[in-house]
């Protein structure tokens, strides 16, 4: 018997009617297929603009809509929304965990009882530790209005995917610039660097499991807070 | 306009009152009406019960049948019944084909290019949504599977049924929801079919209709019988039957089982 | 199959097995505590043939109405959220014809998705059949000394039943969704594609539970929220010292050699990034040729499937990423019966299915009858024409007396499948089809079957005007058989099927073509029933 490799090769070439392939399991040989040309008449963008007022609006509905709590900020009030979001968390001391190549603005504003861990893919936390910090900290590199979704891509300001999704609260800062209408504009912005991995955040992690109603907050973040800034 | 009336196998036997109303109708709209009596039935109940073979015959029977209106013998053939529309449009040339019969095929699709259902000719062949139609009863509209995913016949029989004059047309709750009928499923999964018959003739009953009507004698059956068992006291037409009452001409509300039987509704 | 403590026979899966037996005394007839459960020999083929499996589940009322509810919800949130898509139709159209590229190069594509998985760092596999991919998922977790796998909701490991086949070689595969973990600690099986525990609703799911969990709060509510939370603590511990894992994939990209996993909990995210070994299992079918092709489907099958704009998460992975993940990523590939869907030109196009479930949710038939009746992992419309294909080497299609060749009856042919499938599947008729298979089948094998004689006389009688004509007329005779009613009750079979639960009109006075006759035809021409 031929390895499974060839064999369910040959299987498949049978399955088209390709030239002497032998059979598929139940024995038959199939009819090639037509040449298939995939028709793309859907919108390849959206009316409106990356970073577009029309653009953020929409993202910020449909990020509420799913139950994420969104803060517009101006540039230079990052800092200081970070803290504030910070303090929210603990009455007492704090652990929050950032990516290496976070930028070290961003965390100007935090106080003493604040503990800043860093993970890089050189020192990674364990898992066990990530779970006992409070919160996590990261950029992104796109967002995608329509679907309310960011997208994250392991760089190093948003760093390992172990970071984002351990700690039970995600903080994530968006840059306006980065906001497009539709899911194909994020995709071919992606496809860029297909290889890196990604992770598609729409919200908290949710549930429809018990009779479809819908629970914001299982294993993934229960809680997100998105800063869009600009 | 010459139409050609295919009367559909099921509605010339056992409920010829929907084919003759599709006569008046479109006489009293202006129109000739032919019966080839060479025709007998479409197909349909070979074809999805999975008798390929056996439909052959019947198929080339009715394309050969209505041929002359790919010759321009007739300007337009009508069917008042949604679901043999879409065989004779979707499954004829396909079972010829199979058959190895293109030439049968190719004719089949052109006979079923002049072929329409009956609210498709009214509105979009002949142009008319009110018939001139008298009806003073209250009725609701179950629109039939064919008639709504394989025909897309949208609203235009409810545009019609909204033109009659008098009528009390009610929305039916969960109308887009099969009624269980199915040709032979509902005799090889009878269970099922019953189940979901319940529920059809729920929403119908709720609804308070004197009338259930829709564009196939088929689906009709199957609804009325139940209503008939439960005595219901609903009964069934077909949309050409409510089309086609007028004042000088009206349509009698059928007589249902619990009429006869005395049972009040 | 082995024996639990009630004396049913249960699958192997359960992972704890922690929780105290219930007390069943001595001599008491056997009872599953749950209601009653399937129990497949082979996870696509189980049970009885649908019309007797059918009428067993309707007659659960609760069932019926958990998913009466159920499917009434997700259906209209998915219509509201398909309805604010302007270009829908065009992304149908686009995902149904990149699915049909992909059969069409599936040679080709798989070779890429293999040749660029390979080059990132993966170890490709191929597996023929179910217990081959089992035997490598087996093996690799063996050689990681895992005795425990994490595991993401995947309909492929369901379809070869990997965790009965872990539990027979002593490896406890842990389910963590919230669903598949419902139906595994209940003993049962998924009903759904997308959500296997809708046939339950809240209270059966917190008696769940408090019975099977192990550490479930003893106060535990039925709120959907606090059960939710139960199954957060309960597999918190599990995902963080889990050494393997194991899913499926909604996508593989052939030119770039990227997977992806489309989820709402988290749960997968776990499982694909936190164990340092994982393995996934994918269908041949489920290869996209580009990148590109994801703003199609990342589109088509949130909104189709949850009725989401966007699912929660979704992971996109190709190969191994240095200090990021798993250090060690395999990859299965499994025909399983997919060559012979592919090798039938009308029966392929049920390849093109992205599992979203949509299907099932607007139809009429699973809605009464539930996922179980089918009698696969795969219920519902396209169950009823991929669980017979994917059988199609052991009789599925046309095995006269095989239970999968009644499933393409299961349904109306009301079409609503076709309407809402985001990849255009023409499941009617594809159903139509495999019913021609089965009939031609049976043809072949000769003998006498009821039902095709009666179609061969009635080809007859229908293929002829005058003959047609002649019986009709001949049956208006029996108008006097519907009595004062002017209706037939009670009937000898197969129309017994009929009469059971609906009255039959007699045949009228007069047929059409009789009136016509009269009305129309001078003396003449009146021929029509030469």
């Amino acid at each position: 018997m031929s390895d499974a490799r060839t064999e369910v090769l040959s299987r498949v070439r049978a399955a088209l009617g390709r030239p002497g392939s032998g059979t598929t399991p139940a024995g038959t040989v199939g009819a090639a297929p037509r040449d298939v040309v995939v028709p793309r008449g859907y919108r390849a963008a959206g009316e409106h603009a990356a970073g577009s007022p029309e653009v953020l609006e929409q993202l910020v509905d449909r990020l509420v809509d799913y139950r994420a709590h969104v803060q517009q900020v101006a540039e230079t009030d990052l800092p200081a929304a970070v803290a504030g979001l910070v303090r929210e968390l603990s009455a007492g001391r704090v652990a929050v965990v950032v990516p290496h190549g976070i930028d070290r603005g961003w965390l100007a504003g935090l106080g003493d009882e604040v503990e800043v861990r860093e993970d890089s893919p050189g020192s990674p936390l364990p898992a066990t530790e990530l779970d006992t910090v409070d919160a996590v900290l990261t950029a992104a590199r796109v967002a995608c209005s329509e679907t309310g979704t960011i997208v994250l891509d392991g760089e190093p300001d948003q760093g390992r995917r172990a970071i984002s999704l351990v700690p039970d609260v995600h903080l994530c800062v968006v840059r306006a610039d980065q906001v497009v209408q539709t899911v194909p504009e994020a995709v071919r912005l992606l496809a860029a660097h297909p290889g890196r991995p990604l992770t598609w955040v729409s919200g908290p992690s949710a549930t429809s499991d018990i009779e479809l109603d819908r629970v914001e907050g299982v294993h993934g973040p229960r809680t997100l807070h998105v800063l869009l800034v600009g | 306009m010459r139409i050609a009336l295919a009367a559909t196998c099921i509605a010339d036997t056992m409920f010829p009152g929907a084919p003759r109303a599709t006569v008046r109708l479109l006489e009293r709209l202006g129109h000739e009406v032919v019966f080839p009596p060479g025709q007998a039935c479409c197909g349909q109940m070979h074809v999805n019960t999975g008798y390929f073979a056996e439909a052959v015959p019947v198929v080339r029977n009715h394309v050969e049948t209505f041929a002359p209106v790919a010759d321009g013998e007739w300007d337009a053939v009508v069917i008042p019944s949604g679901s043999c529309t879409g065989s004779v449009r979707h499954q004829q040339a396909m079972v010829c084909r199979r058959a190895g019969l293109d030439g049968l095929a190719a004719t089949a699709e052109a006979v079923a290019a002049k072929t329409y259902e009956l609210s498709e000719l009214l509105v979009d062949v002949l142009g008319v949504t009110d018939v001139g139609a008298w009806f003073p009863h209250r009725v609701t509209y179950h629109p039939t599977c064919h008639s709504l995913r394989m025909l897309r016949v949208g609203d235009r029989p409810l545009r019609l049924l909204r033109a009659v004059e008098d009528i009390d047309l009610v929305e039916l709750p969960a109308a887009e929801s099969c009624c269980g009928f199915g040709g032979t499923f509902a005799l090889k999964n009878a269970d099922t079919s019953a189940a979901m018959l319940a529920d059809k003739t729920a929403h119908v009953r709720s609804t308070g209709a004197a009338v259930v009507t829709a564009g196939d004698m088929s689906c009709l059956m199957h609804i009325g019988g139940g209503l008939s068992r439960q005595r219901a006291g609903v009964g069934t037409l077909h949309l050409a039957e409510i089309l086609a009452s007028t004042r000088e001409e009206p349509t009698a509300l059928p007589a249902t089982r619990a009429d006869r039987t005395g049972v009040s509704r | 199959m082995s024996r639990t403590f009630l004396g049913l026979p249960r699958r192997l899966s359960r992972p704890d097995d922690d929780a105290p037996p219930a007390a069943a005394g001595a001599g008491e007839p056997p009872e599953s505590p749950f209601g009653p459960v399937p129990h497949p020999q082979t996870p696509l083929r189980w049970g009885d043939a649908f019309p007797v499996a059918a009428r067993q589940t309707l007659q659960n009322a609760q069932l019926r109405r958990n998913l009466g509810h159920a499917t009434q919800v997700i259906r209209a949130k998915r219509a509201a959220v398909v309805g604010e898509v302007p270009d829908w139709e065009a992304l149908r159209d686009a995902g149904s014809a990149l699915k049909e590229r992909v059969m069409a190069e599936l040679p080709e594509l798989l070779q890429q998705l293999e040749e660029n998985v390979t080059a990132r760092g993966g170890v490709v596999h191929w597996a023929r059949d179910a217990a081959e991919a089992n035997r490598i998922v087996t093996e690799i977790a063996r050689a990681k000394g895992a005795d425990e796998v994490v595991k993401v909701k995947s309909m492929a490991t369901q379809e070869i039943g990997l965790n009965e086949h872990l539990a027979a070689e002593g490896i406890a595969a842990v389910e963590t969704d919230l669903a598949e973990l419902i139906v595994q600690l209940a003993d049962d099986m998924p009903s759904h594609i997308l959500v296997p525990a809708i046939h339950r609703n809240r209270t059966e799911i917190r008696d769940i539970f408090l019975a099977r969990m192990g550490d479930a709060p003893p106060d535990l509510s039925d709120v959907p929220r606090e059960l939710a939370m139960a199954a957060r603590a309960h597999l918190r511990r599990k995902f963080l010292s889990a050494k393997v894992a194991v899913s499926g994939a909604n996508f593989g990209v052939a030119s770039t050699g990227t997977l992806a996993v489309v989820e709402s909990e988290g749960n997968g995210r776990m499982c694909l990034t936190l164990p340092e070994t994982l393995v996934t299992v994918m269908g041949i079918e489920k290869l996209v040729p580009d990148f590109e092709d994801l703003e199609v489907f990342l589109q088509l099958l949130p909104r189709s499937s949850t009725g989401e704009r966007m699912n929660p998460y979704t992971s996109l992975w190709t190969g191994v990423t240095p200090g990021d993940g798993p250090s060690e990523f395999h990859l299965v590939l499994l025909d399983n019966g997919r060559t012979d869907v592919l090798a039938d030109e009308v029966g392929r196009a049920a390849l093109h299915c992205i599992r979203c479930s949509a299907c099932l949710n607007v139809c009429p038939v699973y809605e009464r009858v539930g996922g179980h009746a089918y009698g696969s992992v795969y219920p519902g419309p396209i169950g009823a024409i991929l669980t017979p294909q994917l059988t199609a080497s052991t009789g599925g299609v046309s095995g006269h007396d095989d239970v999968n060749a009644a499933l393409p009856y299961a349904s109306t042919l009301c079409g609503a499948c076709y309407d809402v499938c985001p990849v255009k599947i023409d499941i009617p008729s594809i159903l139509v089809d495999l019913r021609a298979r089965e009939v031609d089948a049976d043809r072949s094998r000769g003998g006498v079957d009821p039902w095709a004689a009666a179609m061969k006389a009635a080809s007859w009688l229908m293929s002829d005007g005058g003959r047609f004509g002649r019986a009709g007329r001949a049956a208006t005779l029996a108008h006097g058989l519907g009595g004062r009613d002017g209706v037939i009750s009670a009937a000898p079979p197969p129309v017994s099927a009929w009469t059971r639960s609906r009255d039959l009109p007699a045949p009228p006075r007069q047929t059409f073509r009789q009136w016509w006759a009269k009305e129309h035809e001078s003396p003449a021409d009146a021929g029509g029933e030469r």
